[in-house]
């Protein structure tokens, strides 16, 4: 402490004050990395108690197990790097991360200040690297600032849409020899950024007349329900007026996966009924969601006759790709509760027959071809069927887990089978499709909640992209399970490959090379089972989800030749043009 | 539909970058580009054309809107403007062509700004069509080397762009 000026002052380095920042704005677990550049900073960490620090084993690791904690939590994830490989090694993490906005930190040392642009070693030039995937960065020149800097990065990473900052510290600037008077600024200005907050009152009156006026109407509503917290509204909403949901990828969870009024995902995998609904509907509540080019298929044969109302924190995601009838910016959460304000307090009502007459021809698509009312799988042979194995998690987790995946036909199974009643449950990296993501996510989930369970679905393809974590797993007691859908190949590259190249597997099969996974988590320390017929799937599975204080790997062997149906047509299709099988079109 | 857009941002390291990224990252056109500190030292006024459809233009300043270091901006084409650019040209005049320049500058009322027994260096501002057209005049030949300073722009009347 010193007196400046009449007034206590603690002088702290510029390393002690980045983690004082750090413990100021609430921050109690770092995923991340050590090295060269930011060596004070991890010397800053070992003298302090209130946050704990989780050593990956690969930097892309830190930021996935830090987004998964940000995507179970709501909270900022936070990762901490090393300048040259270690910042871009934690480029792909920053990248989903920014993809799916996910609100997150990653502080990166740098070379010295006077080192700087002299290709110095391990220097890279990360602001510069990362400007397309973040919300914003931030090159710190000197001590002083760092508290400001950490204020202002963690409000511009969880408000509005949410998503990566990164703070790059030269090494300079963290020495612990200059000492600095520290106070951890209270109140934030930023005159060139203020996000979002309640939508304009006249377009949601609009919005809300031309609800009421609907006659085949769908709710289509996708991530920023899930981020921006406004499931239970969006429920009450939906519930109030008895009109259909469907989620998109990110937002599964967002409304309940059992409720009747939920067709089940959208898009190029998504069911059946929701894409027939969604073509056929004339007025779609977009909330949240931003008309992804793997929901919308062909943009001019989108949906032809709904007039569009779209509800984002984000202008710029609203009249990107199609154009809205009512666009409304505003968070989630005050749109949707005003909108319920003003139809409880309407004269009108939907109009009820046309409602019925609706999900009577909704009902009708289920009956037909609906995912949820027949198995749409093969269950007469030995072969075990990835979408049982998902189905059989769902009943022995009671539809209760954090669930996250890697990317490919897993995922998409995942995302069909395991019907999710509330949010934040699902994980998964939807925009960039991040292979290696589910593995170190899991970790920054049970993290988060030690007690629940949490299951990493995955194939051998994606498992190897991060397996190093098993380590990081047996360190900190992480005890997950991992539940690999092991088909010998890359399936979703094999699909298209069979679907749309002849069947010419280029470069998607491993030629007998694939690891004794058993072996593998065996030598990390876990327990590993194999399961390869289908009368033993349920018992087997119910064994490795009884344990709960391993992690256990589960490496079951399923049907190679399946494919993730439905399947929208593509090129030129329009949303209800689907594969529905591998023989049958609609 | 060519555009004006003109960008108050913070005068911060970076933030040049960070505007140039955008366009090349959603693929968006510039045409030109100008930028400098205002009477405030904290902020940057920086002036940009471009070409696209309502649609591209309307992501165009959406998009910069998201920049953290963008403070305001506006689409000066959609109002009554005014538009400038300075022309820096040196030009070969030897002989007749001398008075032939020099005539071709008073019309389009630039000034010589520079002398030597062979050439001229002219200076003109004004529209980028004037512009044009005045190196159109001049004729090819003897134009030794062009620098434009790219477009710069304000609002007629008593709109104004300020924090």
């Amino acid at each position: 402490m010193e007196d400046i000026e009449g007034a206590q002052v603690e002088l702290l380095s510029g390393g002690d004050m980045l983690v004082r920042a750090l413990q100021d704005e609430g921050v109690d677990l770092i995923f991340g990395y050590p090295g060269g550049s930011a060596l004070h900073i991890y010397d800053a960490i070992f003298r302090q108690k209130g946050i704990k620090h989780v050593l990956v084993r690969h930097e892309q690791g830190a930021t996935h197990a830090a987004d998964g904690y940000a995507r179970a939590t709501g909270k900022t994830g936070v990762v901490l790097v090393t300048s040259g490989p270690g910042a871009t090694n934690a480029i792909t993490g920053i990248a989903t991360a920014y993809m799916d906005s996910i609100p997150m930190v990653v502080i990166s040392g740098q070379v010295p200040t006077d080192k700087i642009g002299e290709d110095a070693f391990q220097e890279t030039d990360m602001v510069g690297c990362s400007r397309p995937i973040v919300k914003h960065s931030f090159l710190v020149k000197n001590a002083e600032e760092i508290p400001e800097v950490v204020k202002k990065a963690f409000y511009i990473a969880s408000t509005g849409r949410p998503g990566p900052v990164v703070i790059d510290v030269p090494k300079d600037v963290t020495n612990p020899v200059d000492r600095f008077p520290y106070k951890f600024p209270e109140k934030l200005r930023m005159r060139s950024y203020t996000p979002a907050g309640k939508g304009h009152t006249g377009q949601i009156r609009k919005a809300v007349a031309l609800l009421l006026s609907a006659k085949r109407p769908v709710i289509y509503a996708g991530g920023g329900v899930v981020q921006g917290d406004g499931s239970a509204l969006l429920t009450e909403l939906a519930q109030r007026l008895n009109y259909p949901v469907t989620n998109t990828l990110m937002g599964l969870g967002a409304y309940p996966g059992t409720d009747k009024r939920f067709l089940g995902m959208l898009g190029m995998h998504g069911t059946f009924e929701a894409n027939t609904a969604m073509h056929h509907a004339d007025v779609i509540l977009a909330v949240g969601a931003r008309f992804d080019d793997r929901v919308t298929n062909t943009p001019d044969k989108f949906c032809p006759s709904a007039k569009v109302i779209h509800i984002d924190v984000d202008p710029a995601s609203i009249s990107k790709t199609i154009t809205a009838d009512v666009p409304i910016v505003g968070t989630v959460q005050s749109v949707l509760s005003d909108m319920l304000e003003m139809l409880k307090s309407a004269d009108e009502m939907p109009d009820q027959s046309a409602i019925v007459d609706w999900w009577r021809q909704i009902d009708d698509w289920r009956e037909r071809h609906g995912l949820y009312t027949a198995p749409r799988f093969r269950t007469d042979g030995d072969m075990i069927m990835p979408q049982e194995v998902i189905r059989a998690v769902h009943e022995i987790t009671k539809g209760d887990a954090y669930v996250t995946s890697d990317v490919g036909q897993h995922q998409m199974f995942t995302a069909q089978y395991y019907l999710f009643d509330k949010p934040r449950r699902w994980i998964n990296s939807g925009g960039l499709g991040t292979m290696g993501f589910g593995l170190p996510a899991a970790l920054g989930v049970k993290m988060a909640h030690p007690e629940a369970e949490v299951v990493c679905v995955t194939g051998e393809g994606s498992i190897q992209m991060c397996i190093q974590e098993l380590s990081t797993a047996t360190q900190y007691h992480l005890p997950v399970k991992i539940l690999c859908l092991n088909n010998q190949a890359l399936g979703m590259v094999k699909q298209w490959q069979e679907m749309q190249y002849e069947g010419r597997l280029s470069n998607s099969v491993y030629e007998e090379s694939l690891p004794d996974f058993i072996k593998l988590a065996e030598a990390y320390g876990h327990l590993g089972m194999k399961i390869e017929h289908r009368d033993e799937l349920h018992g087997k599975l119910e064994e490795a989800f009884a344990i709960k204080d391993r992690t256990v790997f589960i490496d079951v062997y399923v049907d190679p030749s399946e494919h993730v149906y439905p399947m929208q047509v593509m090129p030129n299709g329009s949303m209800r043009d689907m594969w529905l099988s591998k023989t049958e079109r609609t | 539909m060519r555009r004006i857009i003109s960008v108050l941002m913070e005068n911060e390291p970076g933030a040049l970058s960070r505007v140039v990224g955008l366009f090349s990252q959603r693929g968006y056109n510039i045409e030109s580009l100008t930028v400098a500190p205002t009477e405030d030292a904290t902020l940057s006024r920086l002036t940009l054309t471009t070409i696209g459809d309502d649609h591209k233009i309307e992501q165009i300043t959406k998009n910069l809107n998201k920049l953290i270091d963008v403070v305001k901006l506006v689409d000066l084409t959609e109002g009554s403007h005014i538009e400038r650019e300075l022309l820096l040209v040196k030009v070969r005049a030897t002989g007749a062509q001398r008075d032939e320049v020099k005539r071709s500058v008073d019309i389009f009322r630039g000034q010589i700004v520079d002398v030597t027994s062979n050439m001229y260096t002219v200076q003109v501002s004004g529209t980028s069509e004037k512009l044009d057209a005045f190196l159109q005049a001049l004729g090819e030949h003897t134009i030794m080397e062009v620098v434009r300073s790219g477009v710069s722009g304000i609002a007629r009347g008593e709109k104004v762009l300020s924090v």
